[in-house]
């Protein structure tokens, strides 16, 4: 079973890798991608963690509700560790 | 000159020239503060004896050179050899690596396209691409309308494209949100059991590897 998960619904200032249109919307892991150097921070030239990071995969029902051109057809995105709540 | 006509005002930002062309708008503004800001960053380099002016030309070329006939390599190999394929699809930079291309950094994933699933690669947020093995991106994969729409309506998107896929095709859109750039490996064309690989990557289309085309047909 793949593990479910939801992106956090937050909107904070900065630069952000999470698409706003993915926030608060629920998927599963498709696939783990390894830890990579956190661009929250290194967007500012700042010291960067390395968090990890998955590639979720969505499907367009979720994303769009009944105006998704087909329900079945899904959305992968890769999200960090930190902008994911496990359901 | 058509600037000399005394009788209209100068207005470069449309009209056309005498020869029904529309002018093109130049970039002669001022520079812009991160213009600038490459410009004295390179210039110190090169003062204080880090980089050359010809390392930084052999670099641009290097980078103008890259194409889609480096992919194209790619995915005829891969259509050409079962061994290959598998190690593209469990990590495409290591086996484009192995072909000799030098990709530099870049960690590649590679999605290939079934009779019963097509993909499509799109960044949202930006304009990411596979550089260093496509070469530079189209205009259009950077414009907001393919970025916004490419994750809302892909289906219609593919049809302006000229790609019609059945209700039993399952589509996938890849949003390259961050560390990871996207390859599609397209279909193998129908009746190209006999062709030689140099003879297959002619198929391969540009598009067809971001998902908004298919591989041509012999």
């Amino acid at each position: 079973m793949a593990e479910r998960v939801r992106v956090k619904a937050m909107m904070p200032p900065g630069h952000v890798r999470a698409p706003a249109y993915l926030r608060g919307k629920e998927g599963v892991i498709e696939r783990p991608l390894g830890a990579f150097h956190n661009p929250e921070q290194l967007a500012y030239g700042l010291p960067a963690d390395k968090k990890p990071l998955y590639r979720v995969r969505f499907t367009m029902a979720e994303l769009w509700g009944d105006g998704a051109e087909h329900s079945g057809d899904t959305l992968d995105a890769e999200i960090y560790d930190h902008w994911l709540e496990r359901l | 000159m058509p600037h000399d006509h005394p009788d209209h005002s100068h207005d470069h930002d449309h009209g056309l020239s005498p020869s029904g062309h529309p002018y093109r708008v130049d970039n002669d503004e001022p520079l812009t503060y991160w213009q600038r800001m490459e410009i004295a960053v390179r210039e110190l380099l090169i003062e204080k004896g880090q980089i050359t002016p010809a390392e930084i030309s052999a670099q641009i070329e290097v980078m103008d050179a890259r194409s889609p006939a480096n992919g194209g390599a790619v995915v005829a190999r891969a259509w050409s050899d079962p061994a290959f394929k598998a190690r593209l699809l469990a990590d495409a930079g290591a086996a484009s690596r192995e072909m000799g291309f030098d990709i530099g950094p870049l960690n590649l994933i590679a999605v290939e396209n079934t009779h019963s699933v097509h993909n499509l690669i799109v960044c949202t947020l930006c304009s990411c691409y596979p550089r260093n093995l496509l070469g530079l991106p189209p205009d259009w994969y950077k414009t907001r309308q393919y970025r916004s729409r490419a994750v809302r309506e892909p289906r219609a998107v593919l049809r302006e494209f000229g790609v019609n896929l059945p209700d039993s095709t399952q589509i996938r859109v890849h949003d390259s949100t961050a560390d990871m750039r996207y390859i599609v490996l397209p279909a193998r064309p129908a009746d190209t059991d006999g062709l030689t690989e140099p003879d297959l990557e002619r198929l391969v289309t540009r598009d067809s590897m971001i998902g908004t085309g298919l591989a041509r047909t012999p």
